[in-house]
């Protein structure tokens, strides 16, 4: 039987480590094998490119090897995939080496697109890339104060993260004792200002405790970087002296390339999380079309899930999924420099924002540490 | 050829019903319908005047065994 995971993110990381835990003497006695493609020899825990735009972690703290972070079953290779050929059952890999599967899972997570909105990547600065979040950093310890404007785009990942940037810029601009001179404006497409209800009705009365300003039904149309101004695609505009975006995000190209998506995502089951029409291809992470935030946590729950269901696939010839994914995510909201909520949910239950506390942002900050753990598979 | 897609956002809240109408609505063409499936109350409401407020047309929008089925139109 072999598997083969293309993507060691997330989700393919965690899958594989818990695959080769319970399939460790299926592997060593040759019945199983265990492959790992990916793009990149690092693992970046992306989550702490927030803190790297405020200043509080360095871009070296979120890598680590990615063979460091593998169980040693795990057939490793960084040799990204060019050519899916599902009806072959293999791919095909940009160093020309051709892979045969069984099962094969796809979690080669998401990109941000900023070219899709005209002026978008010459005017805005954003904290989704590692060069980004550096400059961006720059950028806030320069401002002397004036606008800063943020503005988000659909579909991407992480959904609180806007929110949480506009508390850490409040926290940022007090400690520097410049708050007074700074305008904080929040542009939002939906009609709350998070497209979470629950998240929308905790996050109100905070900016508007914080002085934060907002307009929600503000889709992004356009920047004009030379006289500073976003538009929006109902008629509205912002003038900005500092502009943050979260920029529209897609699938991998590959996928695309390999008329594998829909609009850029693939088209998965939400429960089973197979690739829709094909019995031996699962799809985790950012990669889907579930309609479920594109989430490490998702991403996390579903390898679980998927672990389960093909290590009983295998141990007990089961073919329909012994687990089910609920949906199930679990994410922090850092509500400023120190304080910090969570939302947690799943298909059936609604998220119940709890008041920020000291602890869960301490508990936070651990977990910056901790998804190392978590991402080996012991958490 | 104008097309016809139903988007299942049923128990869905995060980033929910709205936000997936909003990613399908950029994929799709001028003409096109999207009948967005959601059990959420709130998006009965929501949605329609998202759709109002950007200018595209919502062609119908009734409640049937306990699903939203809310059909709109791309026009711009
Ligand atoms: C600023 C920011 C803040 C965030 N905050 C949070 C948070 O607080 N909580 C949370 O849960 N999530 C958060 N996220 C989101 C989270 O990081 C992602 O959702 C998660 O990493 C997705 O996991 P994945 O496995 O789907 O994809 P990824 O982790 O992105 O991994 C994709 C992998 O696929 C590989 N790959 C790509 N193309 C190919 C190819 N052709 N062949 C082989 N391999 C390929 C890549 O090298 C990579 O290793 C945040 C993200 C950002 C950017």
């Amino acid at each position: 039987m072999k598997i083969l995971i293309v993507g060691g993110g997330t989700g393919g990381t965690i899958l594989a480590n818990h695959l080769s835990r319970r399939l460790g003497s299926e592997i060593r006695a040759g019945k199983v094998e265990l492959t790992l493609l990916s793009a990149s020899d690092r693992h970046m825990y992306q989550p702490g490119l927030l803190y790297v735009a405020f200043g509080q972690m360095t871009p070296d703290q979120l890598y680590r090897d990615e063979a460091s972070l593998l169980e040693p079953e795990v057939d490793f290779h960084v040799d990204p995939v060019d050519k899916f050929q599902l009806d072959q059952n293999h791919v095909v890999t940009k160093g020309g080496k051709s892979y045969a599967y069984d099962i094969l899972v796809i979690a080669t997570g998401s990109r941000i697109v900023p070219e899709e909105v005209p002026g978008l990547s010459e005017g805005a600065e954003t904290f989704y890339t590692e060069e980004s979040a550096v400059r961006l950093h720059k950028r806030l310890m320069e401002f002397q104060g004036g606008t800063v404007a943020m503005v988000v785009s659909i579909p991407h990942k992480c959904p609180v993260a806007p929110v949480e940037a506009m508390f850490m810029l409040h926290d940022f601009f007090k400690s520097r004792g410049i708050r007074d001179k700074v305008t904080l404006r929040y542009q939002y497409p939906t009609n709350r200002v998070h497209a979470t209800a629950n998240v929308a009705r905790w996050a109100k009365p905070e900016f508007d405790k914080a002085g934060i300003e907002y307009e929600t039904l503000f889709n992004l149309k356009s920047v004009d970087p030379v006289k500073k101004i976003v538009y929006s695609e109902e008629g509205t505009e912002v003038k900005y002296d500092l502009l943050i975006a979260v920029p529209p995000h897609r699938g991998m190209e590959i996928i695309e390339q390999n008329h594998l998506d829909q609009g850029g995502w693939i088209p998965t089951d939400r429960f089973k999380l197979t690739m829709n029409g094909r019995d031996n291809v699962y799809v985790i992470g950012d990669a889907t079309n579930i309609p479920v935030s594109k989430t490490g946590s998702a991403a996390h729950f579903e390898s679980e899930v998927l672990a389960a269901n093909i290590v009983a696939r295998i141990k007990t010839g089961t073919d329909s999924p012994v687990r089910e994914y609920d949906g199930k995510v679990y994410c922090f909201i850092e509500a400023g420099f120190d304080r910090a909520t969570y939302n947690a949910f799943d298909y059936v239950n609604l998220p119940d924002l709890k008041p920020p506390s000291k602890p869960i942002h301490w508990f936070k900050v651990a977990y910056n540490q901790m998804y190392w753990t978590s991402v080996r598979g012991l958490l | 050829m104008a097309e016809n897609k139903v988007v299942d956002a049923c128990n869905t809240f995060c980033p929910g019903p709205l936000m997936e109408l909003i990613t399908y609505m950029k994929q799709a063409s001028v003409g096109d319908t999207l009948e967005l499936l959601s059990t959420d109350e709130g998006s009965a409401a929501d949605i329609p005047e998202w759709i109002y407020k950007v200018g595209h047309e919502v062609i119908s929008n009734e409640k049937m065994d306990g699903i939203w089925h809310i059909k709109v139109r791309k026009t711009k």
